[in-house]
C-alpha cells in the first residue's frame, strides 16, 4: 500500500505518469466521472484549511466517490486526547483513503505507519505539503512545457512556508534548476534545505530584494506570510508587508515569467496583476483538483 | 588502587569520557542482561586525565554496540575471548537511533503523540548529522 508523505515519494518517472493522467482528466473529465464509485475519502483536518480540504473533496466527488471527515481538530476526537495512531486505525474502518492535515510535523507519517488505507499528507505544520507541490509541478509542466532548466524565484516566508520546502525538494531532481530565495533575514530558508542543496550541487542564492532578480527569473513563486506560524503578533505585523508584487516590479520581469502562488493571497500580490497573463495562480488552483484526482486514482490502484 | 578482574568473554569499553559510563549502560540496555558488568568511574588516564571503563561479560554477539559511535567516537571497544583481546572493534555510525536523543522541535508530532519512539535517521554520514524521522529536525545532544 502506498502513501504520500513527501513529493519525493514518487520517482520522476512516476510523477510523469501522474501528470499525464492529470492532463488526461483535465481534457476528458467525463471519462473519470465514475472512476471512484463506491469509494470514500476521509478528510481529517486537525487545523482549518478550507482551500486544500475543498480541493480534495472536489477531486473525490468529481471521480464519483464520497467524502466524510472533520475540518478542525477541536471538533474531533483529538480534542478528547486521542492519538493520531488510534484515530487513523478507526478511520481505516470508515474510509478507503485519507487526506490528513495536522499542525504537528510528521503526524501524517505516524498515521501512515498504523493505517490500513492510503494516507495523503495534506500539510503537516511547517514541514511538507506534497499535494501543493504536485499542483505546482503540474502547473509548471503544463504551462512551461518542461520541469528542467528553470530559474525559480521563491519569495516571502521561506522559513515556515511548507509549500516552499516541498517544492524545493521536488525540483532538485530535475536538471538545470537554479533557485533564487528572496526573503527577509527572519524568514530565510531553514538550514536543512540549504544543506541539501549544497549536497546536491544545486545552485542557489539568497537576496533581500525582489527588484534585483526579477529579470533573471523564469517563474516567481510568491508566498503569504502566515500569522499562525509566528509565536508573537509583533513579528507578524512587522514582516507581513515586506514583499509585495505590483505592476512596477512586474515591468522588470520577462514576458514569459509566470507568477505562482499557493493561495490564499492576502496582499503580497497586487490585485492589479490578476489580469496579467503571467499571473497563473488561479489556474494553479484548477490544476490542484486535477492532480489530486490523479493521485487518488493512483493510490487506490484505480489508475489503469 | 581498585582492581577489577579479567573477563573471559565480552567487551571492555575503554576511554569513555569520565561520568558518561552510566549513560552508556542505559543506552546499551545492560540492565536487561543477565551478565556481569563492571562500571569503573573516574579511572586515571594518561590521555584523558580521568576516564570511565565498562567491562561486560557476555556473548560477543549478544550486544549491539552501534549506538556507541553516536554517543562518542573516541570510545575504544576491545573484544575479549578466552580472557584475551581478540579484536578492537571499529565504531560505525548507526543508520538509525531510537530513543537515544529526543526531538526538540516543539512542532514535531513526537511532542504530543503517546508512546511514539524518538527515531533519528542518519542523514549525513560525513558530518554525522541525524534528523528526526518525522519532522527532519537536526538531532542535537544526548537526552
Amino acid at each position: 500500500m502506498r502513501h504520500l508523505m513527501s513529493p519525493l515519494d514518487f520517482t520522476t518517472e512516476e510523477l510523469d505518469k501522474l501528470f499525464d493522467l492529470a492532463e488526461d482528466i483535465s481534457a476528458n473529465p467525463k471519462k473519470y466521472a465514475h472512476a471512484c464509485d463506491g469509494k470514500i475519502m476521509a478528510t481529517c483536518f486537525y487545523e482549518p484549511s478550507t482551500r486544500t480540504r475543498l480541493s480534495f473533496e472536489s477531486a473525490m466527488i468529481r471521480l464519483g466517490g464520497q467524502v466524510l471527515g472533520f475540518s478542525d481538530g477541536s471538533n474531533s476526537s483529538a480534542a478528547k486526547g486521542e492519538s493520531v495512531s488510534d484515530t487513523i486505525r478507526v478511520i481505516s474502518c470508515y474510509a478507503d483513503i485519507c487526506a490528513m492535515r495536522h499542525p504537528k510535523e510528521g503526524a501524517p507519517m505516524v498515521a501512515a505507519e498504523k493505517s490500513g488505507i492510503p494516507v495523503i499528507n495534506a500539510g503537516d505544520g511547517g514541514h511538507q505539503h506534497p499535494t501543493q507541490t504536485l499542483t505546482d509541478l503540474l502547473t509548471i509542466r503544463s504551462l512551461k512545457k518542461r520541469l528542467d532548466n528553470l530559474t525559480i524565484g521563491l519569495c516571502g516566508d521561506l522559513k515556515f512556508g511548507r509549500t516552499v520546502h516541498s517544492l524545493i525538494h521536488a525540483l532538485t531532481r530535475y536538471k538545470g534548476i537554479r533557485f533564487v530565495f528572496i526573503s527577509p533575514e527572519e524568514l530565510k530558508v531553514p538550514d536543512y534545505i540549504t544543506d541539501m542543496l549544497k549536497e546536491k550541487n544545486v545552485p542557489y542564492k539568497e537576496v533581500m530584494h525582489l527588484e534585483e532578480v526579477m529579470p533573471t527569473l523564469d517563474l516567481l513563486y510568491m508566498t503569504r506570510v502566515q500569522k499562525e506560524r509566528f509565536f508573537n503578533e509583533e513579528d507578524y505585523v512587522r514582516l507581513k508587508d515586506f514583499y509585495i508584487l505590483d505592476s512596477a516590479k512586474m515591468e522588470l520581469a520577462g514576458k514569459d515569467m509566470l507568477i505562482l502562488h499557493p493561495l490564499p493571497r492576502v496582499n503580497e500580490i497586487s490585485v492589479e496583476l490578476d489580469d496579467d497573463p503571467r499571473a497563473v495562480y488561479f489556474k494553479q488552483a484548477q490544476y490542484g483538483v486535477y492532480v489530486r484526482m490523479a493521485l487518488i486514482l493512483t493510490l487506490l490502484g484505480l489508475a489503469e | 588502587m581498585l582492581n577489577v578482574g579479567k573477563i573471559e568473554e565480552g567487551f571492555v569499553l575503554d576511554h569513555i569520557k569520565a561520568g558518561k559510563s552510566m549513560d552508556i549502560y542505559k543506552h546499551l540496555q545492560l540492565g536487561k542482561l543477565d551478565c556481569t558488568v563492571a562500571i569503573i568511574k573516574n579511572a586515571k588516564s594518561e590521555k584523558m586525565g580521568k576516564k570511565d571503563i565498562l567491562k561486560v561479560e557476555c556473548d560477543i554477539n549478544q550486544l549491539n554496540l552501534d549506538v556507541l559511535a553516536f554517543i562518542d567516537h573516541n570510545i575504544t571497544v576491545n573484544v575479549i575471548k578466552d580472557g584475551e583481546i581478540v579484536d578492537k572493534k571499529e565504531l560505525v555510525l548507526p543508520k538509525m537511533i531510537k530513543n537515544v536523543i529526543h526531538c526538540k522541535n516543539p512542532r514535531c508530532i513526537t511532542s504530543i503523540e503517546q508512546g511514539l519512539p524518538h527515531i533519528f535517521v542518519l542523514a549525513d554520514e560525513e558530518r554525522e548529522i541525524y534528523r528526526c524521522k518525522y519532522c527532519e529536525e537536526k538531532g542535537s545532544g544526548m537526552q
